[in-house]
């Protein structure tokens, strides 16, 4: 008969098999029909465009170089293609100012939810948690709805007569700023609220013991207290913010592109799939490193705080 | 008698909130309200009228990519909720072993990427397969949606998992349950409300999808959502408001059963 | 002396009884269980061998993390051991599984199925054994008179309070009739006077099923109150096994009359042996007869205890002298702490009558006497 440490390790081995097994049918379906495709984009952007899109197999690495040049169509000379890079500038910086607004306004939100009588704080969880469910789309289309020409901010004021004509603000940075802020706004609050809702309250109390007033215990206790959630709420607003495709096309019109937009003309009228393909591996590259410091600084928190 | 000091206050902070809360309601509302409208404009109110949803109830374009994206989303939400499920088990209520990690990362990764990147790498390897192949079904927009859904469905479930007393099912072997009979007995009614949960998240993360839809379609295969996005390119009636206030209502019901069953299980 | 005279006799409810040699219901043999690999390797049993008699109220006892619940798990099959062997009347269980083996378990935390009403627990064991469903009504019936729960039989076990939980999981693990009862901690939850109330019925249940309990335990008072036997461990090892009277009266090594009781030691030279007994010179330099543990071996500087309710406080000369110290009060009885000249410490504990006082001051000069029988010599 086998040793007692045998079994245990036969046993060990079989639960292992077991395990894969059951998780193989979920890992083929995400190999398939998402993580083997990206490998294959990274392949595509070295190829050579064809001619009514699609790629012809010739390495190339044109696609990686127009990314940030531009090849003079008459003399061949390379010039740092300015309307790429004003894209991706613009995305950044779009993105960045989207989560300084979700926090802001997310901050006080996630707050006053954690902080009311647990009955009532379910209830006010379900009102962010609605729209964090609802259509992208139909979110968008309604923010276009109150920012429109005719929209409902425009025709208030035209009425209460502060203005005669109304704000152009649809197809404009401003259209986007408010249209990824609120689509992207319970991204931030979900988060945030997870951690203010661990808030030992004694620990506020204390500062307050301590002489500390309203705004230094804020600073100096909760705000070090929900740093685990503010990092994962911008996490998680940046990333979809610098890759979003809808809110800018629908508001931000064929002038005021964002990254998603360029890599989709590349697949569409653009036809350079190579150029597509290296501005989606850019972008995901990007993404990568934003997802490595959120690991860091979380592996940092979580050591920190036993 | 002064007022008591309220420990947990912030000046300003209620009142932020009730901005949030407002702002994030108004426009929702906004569409509601104008889907009713008799005029045909979506900003000139002209008397209480149902002839929007009439006329998206007989536009066929809205009927059929509606019939789509429940088709799509049924079976994508199923496959990978059972999937999900059998995943959250093989990684759960262990030690580490080699390759957990992995899993983990594997299983999220389709939320870590970008859905635009997805998108083109999916349009890209569909278009070759198409070519080889010749189909050119629902079967690639029902591939895609199952590989996304499946981190959905898969949080809930693993975190049913791991809150389940792991005892429970020690003392059904105690009790002589065989391994198949204690999953039966006992893990799966106790993993149920996660489950359903898991499958409710995949099926609204299945309608809702826009962007890879939009990439992966063939010629006649919008879904509700890549259809109202195309309208959005033309004169905007009503049409599109009273179709987006029954998409609402069906995100709203679905969302509200999933929070009460996963708000249940805290109590239990 | 230690499991030797245990085995030889007895005492069952304050009554001595003959004991029988004893079928063995459980025999762990040289049971090693290592967790972890390399460095972080820990040893949770180290090499543990104990019998355990058919019909026995057994007691596992010992501080919390001395591999109690490890040795219970082994013995239900939830793990496997790293070396040795378990057998149950006489038969080598490593090849059964948990749901193989008639061995049932009340855990720590009762562990009952919260979607199943009580009496659907209670019912599990024997339906998974494919009992014919009469036959298990009927037994469920019988178990919930057993247990007292019959008016609530048809309740989620989440609308029970903790007492009745465990009456349910008692009355669970008990139906299928296994051969052993495996308890882990089964009080621990529960608030002073239930868990009082709980003691009486559990040896009330053991004395009328007749299965042999495996009680785990990290309270001395419950152990020595409900067992007919008690082992007592510390970091994964078996000090000593006996009877309530050996643990307490004769424990065999320091740690277990430390755990088990208040305990004075003192240091002596052992200058002979008799009659299985040994002369020990405390350092005042008085003579005692003392018993010896178990596995004594001769050497110059023995620890030697005594219990304080075994002394006697004398104003005249006793064995010991001293200076009190301190005296504290406690309603029955007052410890008196005395400084001994030796400048070793020393309480007595003396009962309390109506008349005030118990005779002495802070400062007193006194003098201990040990009585007859009193004193145990360690092993170590
Ligand atoms: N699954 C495990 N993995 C690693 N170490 C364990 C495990 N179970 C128990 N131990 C260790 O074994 C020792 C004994 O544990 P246990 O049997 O639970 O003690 P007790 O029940 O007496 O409190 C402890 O040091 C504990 O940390
Ligand atoms: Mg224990």
């Amino acid at each position: 008969m086998a040793s007692a440490e045998e079994v245990a390790k036969e046993a060990e081995r079989r639960d292992i098999r077991d395990r894969w097994l059951l998780s193989a049918p979920a890992l083929i379906i995400i190999f398939l029909a998402a993580t083997g495709p990206l490998l294959i984009v990274v392949i595509y952007s070295f190829l050579t465009p064809g001619p009514y899109g699609d790629v012809v197999w010739k390495f190339s690495t044109d696609g990686w170089l127009s990314v940030l040049m531009q090849r003079d169509i008459f003399d061949d000379t390379l010039a740092f293609a300015d309307a790429h890079l004003s894209i991706f500038w613009r995305s950044a910086k779009l993105s960045f100012m989207t989560t300084i607004f979700t926090l802001f306004f997310g901050f006080p939100t996630a707050y006053f939810i954690a902080t009311r009588p647990a009955r009532q704080r379910e209830i006010w969880l379900f009102l962010i948690t609605i729209p964090f469910w609802t259509n992208l789309l139909i979110r968008t289309f309604a923010i276009q709805e109150v920012i429109r020409n005719e929209g409902i901010v425009n025709t208030v004021l035209i009425k209460l007569g502060i203005i005669s004509q109304p704000i152009q603000m649809m197809f404009t940075d401003f259209a986007l700023m408010v249209g990824m802020t609120y689509v992207y706004l319970p991204l931030m609050v979900l988060p945030l609220y997870a951690s203010m809702e661990k808030i030992d309250f004694r620990l506020v109390e204390a500062g307050y013991d301590l002489y500390a007033n309203r705004f230094q215990v804020l600073r100096r206790v909760i705000i070090p207290l929900v740093k685990p959630g503010i990092i994962a709420g911008s996490i998680l607003v940046f990333i979809p913010a610098l890759g979003a495709y809808v809110t800018p096309r629908v508001l931000g019109g064929s002038k005021n592109m964002m990254l998603g937009n360029l890599i989709e003309l590349q697949f569409g009228q653009g036809r350079n799939w190579p150029l597509g393909s290296a501005l989606s591996i850019s972008l995901m590259a990007i993404v990568m490193v934003a997802l490595l410091f959120y690991v860091r600084s979380a592996g940092r928190q979580g050591g920190t705080h036993g | 008698m002064g007022s008591r000091f309220d420990i947990r206050r912030q000046t300003g902070f209620t009142a932020i909130a009730m901005i949030c809360f407002f702002a994030l309601y108004l426009p929702i509302i906004t569409v509601v309200v104008y889907a009713f409208n008799a005029g045909s404009s979506i900003a000139i109110w002209e008397g209480v009228s149902l002839r929007w949803f009439y006329q998206a109830w007989n536009n066929n374009q809205v009927v059929d990519a509606s019939i789509r994206s429940l088709q799509i989303a049924s079976v994508a939400a199923t496959i990978a909720t059972i999937v999900a499920t059998m995943a959250a088990l093989a990684t759960t209520r262990t030690k580490p072993y080699p390759g957990l990690g992995f899993k983990y990362a594997f299983i999220n990764q389709p939320l870590m990427v970008p859905e635009i990147v997805t998108a083109v790498a999916l349009l890209i390897f569909f278009s070759r397969i198409k070519i080889w192949t010749g189909y050119s079904g629902l079967g690639y927009l029902m591939a895609a949606h199952t590989a996304f859904c499946i981190p959905f469905a898969y949080l809930p479930i693993r975190a049913r998992l791991e809150n389940m007393d792991l005892t429970l099912e020690v003392a059904a072997a105690d009790l002589y349950a065989t391994p198949w009979k204690a999953f039966r007995r006992v893990t799966f009614p106790l993993l149920w409300p996660g489950i359903l949960a898991g499958l409710m998240l995949a099926f609204v993360i299945s309608l809702d999808d826009v962007v890879i839809t939009e990439f992966v379609k063939s010629g006649g295969q919008d879904t509700l959502p890549t259809y109202m996005l195309g309208q959005f390119r033309r004169v905007i009636t009503p049409e599109i408001n009273a179709i987006s206030t029954v998409f609402l209502l069906i995100s709203i019901l679905i969302v509200t059963v999933f929070f009460f069953i996963s708000r249940k299980k805290d109590q239990e | 002396m230690g499991t030797g005279s245990a085995l030889k006799s007895g005492r069952k409810n304050g009554v001595i009884v003959p004991e029988q040699p004893g079928k063995s219901a459980i025999e762990v043999r040289g049971v090693r269980k290592v967790f972890g690999t390399g460095e972080s390797q820990v040893a949770a049993l180290d090499t543990v061998s104990v019998s355990i008699r058919e019909n026995e109220f057994f007691t596992l006892l010992g501080p919390s993390g001395c591999g109690k619940t490890t040795l219970l798990r082994l013995i239900a099959g939830f793990d496997f051991p790293s070396a040795g062997e378990i057998l149950l009347h006489g038969q080598d269980i490593a090849p059964l599984p948990p749901f193989k083996r008639p061995v049932n378990t009340v855990f720590q935390n009762y562990a009952l199925f919260p979607h199943m009403t009580v009496a659907e627990n209670i019912g599990f064991g024997l339906e998974m054994l494919g009992k014919p469903k009469a036959e298990v009504k009927a037994r469920v019936a019988e178990m919930l008179k057993l247990v007292k729960m019959e008016a609530l039989s048809g309740r989620r076990t989440s609308q029970i309070s903790g007492g009745q939980q465990q009456r349910v999981a008692l009355a669970r693990a008990l139906a299928p009739q296994p051969k052993v009862l495996l308890l882990d901690e089964p009080l621990s939850a529960l608030d002073f006077k239930l868990r009082k109330e709980m003691q009486i019925e559990l040896k009330r249940l053991q004395h009328e099923t007749g299965i042999t309990f495996i009680f785990v335990t990290h309270d001395q008072e419950e152990a020595l109150t409900m067992s007919d036997r008690i082992a007592v461990m510390s970091s994964g090892r078996i000090l000593q096994v006996g009877t309530p009277w050996d643990i307490y009266d004769k424990p065999a090594e320091r740690f277990v009359a430390d755990f088990i009781g208040e305990t004075n030691f003192l240091t002596a030279a052992i200058t002979g042996m008799a009659n299985g007994k040994a002369r020990a010179t405390l350092k005042s330099g008085a003579t005692i007869d003392a018993t010896v543990a178990e596995g004594f071996q001769p050497k110059d500087n023995a620890t030697v205890v005594v219990r304080p309710e075994h002394a006697k406080l004398t104003s005249g000369k006793g064995d010991l002298s001293g200076t009190v110290e301190n005296i504290v009060y406690f309603g029955t009885d007052t410890h008196i702490h005395v400084r001994l000249d030796s400048s070793e410490a020393f309480t007595v504990r003396q009962q309390n009558t109506r008349s005030a006082g118990c005779g002495f001051e802070r400062g007193d000069k006194v003098g201990i006497s040990i009585g007859n029988d009193a004193a145990q010599v360690l092993r170590d």
